[in-house]
């Protein structure tokens, strides 16, 4: 409701990208994620990509009224990061939960459906696990669902915007920049991902899903 | 969510083979849909299978990194080329220019559809090698963007709303147009389906 009424009167101020407030307090993920390593990813990552999106369009608003050139290569790649970036880092703080608020394992129909696909629990998170741990260098591990065949997806993304399945709906992210967990476990990349596994919010997986197969 | 439906499909086109010329010829829409299109249903549903089979044998030795970015690849594709020929008609079958939420919505981000149609047509001639012009639409800000894919499966925004595409790879013009990407881009804009792509707004803003 609140975004049917924000978009329909696309007014001035819905017209930039805002940092998503958390659901929690930041030193609620400990152990498995720190204070300190939540609120540099939150406040100075995840804004740094909000604060760049909006530069952008406000740079293509300036271009436009003043009927100015653009170099539409590097504008539109750089907006494909800094907005892929926001997007991601506000899917991933909606999937987390603290560890005693969560179930550890999905339920409801999100949890049928991965059981279907990929043959039951443990398989899948091997698989998503295995995808996170294998992205080279930068990017993500990503739940997305495929509206065509009725199928969830997992996506390996390179930054933020590569190898990407335009327009899928995403489920449930896990950011693998090592800004993500640098600070909580250096360069040990898989072990920050066994601790994700004990702070997702399946509640909310559960919801987006219910959401796009609606 | 049938065993039968868990398989890309190509879609059904609105119109025949002959009826975008001259602007899409005959030739050039038998052969981008029935073999280039048809090739990457083709090639996501040997991936979806390929999965399915892996799990079923409990398989550990899947190359996930190259199995996923081709799955992207393949899936992007057909996702994109679906939405391709639904937003592209007939001349004089849909209205000549965006209308109705679509004109508001491009006016008040572009200050025209002019200066839209110009910076798309830049998006769409300035790809080096293959990819799309695409215009998306952002629920979070209530803005359209236009964003230049690489490939099928590269600078896109996740998640992202599209409402417009033009491919761009040569397979999409090079039958009627050769090398001339520009002509085949001022010949799209006869086509281009406004009502579809005012639906597909319409959709996401009500």
């Amino acid at each position: 409701m609140q975004i049917e009424q924000k978009n329909d009167s696309l007014s001035e101020t819905s017209r930039a990208y805002e940092l998503p407030k958390l659901g929690y307090d930041y030193k609620d993920l400990a152990p498995y994620m720190s204070e300190e390593q939540l609120r540099i990813h939150h406040e100075k990552h995840h804004q740094s990509y909000v604060t760049g999106s909006n530069g952008i369009l406000q740079k293509l608003d300036k271009a436009r009224k003043e009927n100015a050139e653009l170099d539409m290569r590097s504008t539109l790649k750089e907006l494909s990061f800094n907005i892929g970036g926001h997007v991601l880092h506000s899917l991933f703080w909606g999937n987390l939960a603290p560890a005693s608020k969560g179930s550890g394992k999905p339920t409801g129909t999100i949890a049928e459906t991965i059981s279907k696909e990929f043959g039951g629990f443990d398989r899948f998170k091997s698989e998503f696990t295995k995808t996170a741990a294998t992205v080279e260098g930068s990017g993500w591990a990503a739940l997305a669902y495929c509206k065509h065949t009725g199928r969830p997806l997992i996506m390996q993304i390179e930054k933020h915007n590569t190898n990407v399945y335009p327009k899928f709906p995403i489920l449930m992210v896990l950011d693998v920049f090592e800004h993500a967990y640098y600070i909580d476990y250096k360069n040990d990349r898989a072990k920050f991902i066994e601790a994700f596994w004990n702070i997702i919010n399946w509640n909310e997986v559960n919801k987006r899903f219910m959401a796009v197969t609606r | 969510m049938s065993e039968t439906s868990m398989l890309c499909e190509l879609p059904v086109l609105e119109y025949d083979y002959k009826d975008l010329a001259p602007y899409m010829s005959e030739e050039q829409i038998r052969t981008h849909y029935g073999e280039h299109h048809q090739a990457q249903v083709n090639g996501a549903n040997e991936i979806l299978q390929k999965l399915g089979k892996a799990r079923k044998e409990k398989t550990v030795d899947l190359d996930l990194p190259s199995t996923l970015k081709n799955l992207s690849f393949n899936i992007g594709g057909h996702l994109l080329h679906s939405l391709f020929w639904s937003n592209i008609a007939p001349e004089g079958k849909s209205s000549s220019k965006p209308d109705g939420k679509l004109a508001a919505v491009l006016t008040k981000e572009f200050g025209s559809v002019d200066r839209f149609k110009k910076e798309f047509t830049k998006a769409a001639i300035s790809k080096e090698g293959p990819g799309w012009a695409a215009l998306t639409f952002s629920r979070k800000t209530g803005r359209p963007s236009i964003l230049q894919l690489e490939k099928h499966n590269t600078k896109i925004c996740p998640m992202h709303s599209i409402l417009l595409v033009a491919d761009v790879f040569d397979h999409a013009y090079q039958i009627d147009y050769k090398n001339d990407r520009a002509k085949f881009i001022d010949a799209f804009f006869h086509l281009v389906n406004w009502g579809t792509v005012n639906k597909r707004l319409e959709k996401l803003i009500v």
